[in-house]
């Protein structure tokens, strides 16, 4: 393979290759409308000189497991970052549920249903795992402060409510044993399983997952999968996924969308991506 | 019982004693610094003008409304005049200086409490007035004995400085409570540990901070009352948080039992200082005591008795 093979990836890194194929999607935005819960409309986002994102677009379809892959620093968090509002893009639109946006800010996405997981672990460390999730619950809790505080009425059984939901997680994530731990004390992979079920707690609509097998061994990679594919099943919740363990990724999704240098490379089902020629470049550094 | 004669321990007794009650008003002071750090990550040089603008709002406030009133009425609406103050700081500090400075450094945010501090102090004392103002809560002033089945003639108490304890246990055991048991003391906690996780599942950073410095204003209103029942409300009051420093240094910085444990280590420990080392070296120890021992945690641990250890990230 020469590297002229492909002449348009090799453009100057802020523009992006035309060829950007979406196969599966066209872009037919009147139809697409109906089915999609999240659509990203030609976002970009700049940090000083960077393109940590270059007009991207793609869409997430209700119920379907959404995977982000693509090499280091390609912008998968970024475009994260960008759907929950802790960044704002420079330029482009963020379509959820119908609703068009330039911008959204982290409550207002929560609110809306989207809930997500880090990178990076980030649990509430002096707490037991018990109340990381319970922090999930946040939005949910409607009595008043005093009705809290004396735990009367509406109150209780809402306390009641929201901790039968907790527990309901916390089995079904199996970590019951630790359910009184604090979550500094536990080892890596149960950290992210925690993590997790805060984001369960939530019950989104739309759950975003940055790595969440990232630094596992393989039995809790299974372990994840399992959960991933279990509360997309149980739950209808749509799931996007970044992952750079391409073997799950290609097992897990319905769809990929395939970033690089903050451009879109590829989008389809992991078939397509798999035999994409710009994919396997990306991946193999040429052409980049 | 080992020869030790009973009237030595009874004056320990009181030394002692009369060292932890004045621990409690620096903890009282100290806790309005934990709660801040905690939430904000902030190191909130103003907290000794939030101390100076609650005092001067309460006691111009008392003064004014104790004219036309009864002191039943007046002095529960001065407090409640005082915390309204305190609240609408807690607003603007929120909305004009903290949510313009999300990420920056830990010496930026340092840096604009500083500023902070000085608008409070100005502003306070142009609307308040810059007189020393006498502040009578109703508060008992006079000693007492106390366990005199024990010790020969009891040891003697300030009723002053007991209320001030009962206050602050008061003040801490409802902090406590706030902080475990409702929606917004976990959110508080969530936020205190980790900002973007705390949003990512909704809850408001900018609502958070408001309400810290609120909790915070009305820590200042108690620390005001008892120090200014003692002393008078004075611009001196300021500098009754520089006492405060050396308490978080030892007590941890993110701990709230650090600040009163701190805070009652540093009071008994100045007095009972002054008291039996004083002559050996000359007195005035209870001025220095403090910083000496803040000095030697740091070198010692730095993270203090309870705190967390603070890694700083390069
Ligand atoms: N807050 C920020 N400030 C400045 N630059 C940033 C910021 N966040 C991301 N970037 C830059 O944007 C680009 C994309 O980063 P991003 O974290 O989105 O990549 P990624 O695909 O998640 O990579 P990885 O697989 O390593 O996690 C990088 O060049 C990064 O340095
Ligand atoms: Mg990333």
């Amino acid at each position: 393979m020469t590297v002229m093979s492909a002449p348009m990836t090799f453009a100057v890194p802020s523009l992006c290759s035309p060829h950007a194929v979406s196969s599966g999607t066209p872009t037919d935005h009147a139809g697409a409308a109906a089915c999609c819960l999240l659509e990203i409309d030609r976002v970009s986002l700049r940090f000083g000189g960077i393109k940590a994102l270059n007009d991207v677009s793609f869409d997430i379809r209700s119920g379907e497991i959404r995977a982000i892959i693509g090499p280091n620093g390609a912008g998968k968090t970024s475009m994260l970052n960008c759907i929950n509002g802790f960044y704002r893009p420079s330029s482009g639109h963020i379509v959820f549920e119908g609703v068009r946006r330039t911008h959204t800010r982290p409550s207002i996405a929560a609110r809306g249903g989207i809930a997500r997981t880090f990178q990076n672990v980030a649990l509430f460390k002096g707490m037991t795992v018990l109340d990381n999730i319970m922090t999930g619950r946040a939005l949910k809790i409607r009595s008043g402060i005093l009705k809290q505080l004396i735990r009367f009425g509406p109150a209780l059984s809402e306390e009641i409510e929201h901790r039968r939901k907790v527990e309901e997680i916390i089995e079904f994530l199996e970590i019951q044993a630790i359910r009184k731990t604090p979550v500094g004390k536990l080892p890596y992979g149960l950290q992210k399983r925690v993590e997790l079920g805060r984001a369960l707690a939530m019950e989104p609509r739309l759950l975003l997952l940055d790595e969440p097998m990232a630094g596992m061994n393989l039995e809790e990679k299974e372990d994840m999968s399992r959960f991933i594919v279990e509360v997309n099943r149980t739950y209808r919740t749509t799931i996007t996924l970044i992952e750079h363990d391409i073997g799950v990724v290609m097992n897990l999704s319905d769809r990929i969308v395939v970033l690089d240098h903050g451009c879109k490379i590829a989008d389809g089902t992991p078939a397509e991506i798999k035999s994409n020629q710009q994919v396997i470049e990306a991946y193999l550094g040429v052409g980049g | 019982m080992l020869g030790i004669d009973p009237t030595k321990i009874a004056f320990f007794a009181e030394v002692l004693v009369s060292g932890l009650l004045s621990g409690v008003l620096y903890a009282l002071v100290a806790l309005g610094f934990v709660l801040i750090f905690k939430a904000s990550g902030v190191f909130n040089f103003a907290q000794g003008a939030m101390v100076l603008v609650a005092g001067l709002a309460l006691v111009r406030a008392f003064g004014w409304l104790e004219a036309s009133m009864p002191f039943w009425l007046a002095l529960p609406l001065a407090i409640i005049f005082a915390g309204a103050v305190m609240t609408g700081i807690a607003w603007a500090v929120e909305r004009f200086v903290l949510r313009k400075l999300v990420n920056q450094t830990a010496l930026t945010l340092f840096m604009a409490t500083i500023g902070i501090s000085f608008v409070l102090e100005g502003l306070g004392q142009q609307i308040f007035g810059a007189q020393v103002y006498k502040l009578d809560l109703g508060l008992p002033r006079d000693n007492l004995f106390a366990l005199e089945s024990l010790f020969d003639g009891g040891i003697l108490l300030n009723k002053l400085d007991l209320w001030s304890a009962v206050l602050a246990a008061v003040l801490v055991a409802a902090l406590v409570i706030f902080f475990q048991k409702t929606r917004m003391g976990r959110a508080l906690r969530a936020v205190a540990d980790d900002h973007s996780a705390a949003q990512s599942v909704g809850i408001p950073l900018t609502r958070v901070w408001f309400v810290v410095w609120t909790v915070a204003g009305l820590v200042a209103i108690a620390a005001a009352s008892i120090w200014g029942s003692k002393v008078g409300v004075q611009f001196s009051l300021v500098f009754v948080s520089l006492k405060a420093l050396p308490v978080i240094i030892l007590g941890g910085l993110t701990s709230i039992p650090g600040a009163i444990v701190g805070g009652l280590l540093i009071g008994a420990g100045e007095k009972l200082a002054e008291v039996y080392l004083g002559p050996s070296v000359g007195g005035g120890i209870e001025q220095w005591f403090a910083y000496v021992v803040a000095l030697v945690v740091l070198l010692v641990r730095p993270q203090g008795l309870f705190g967390d250890r603070i890694i700083e990230r390069i």
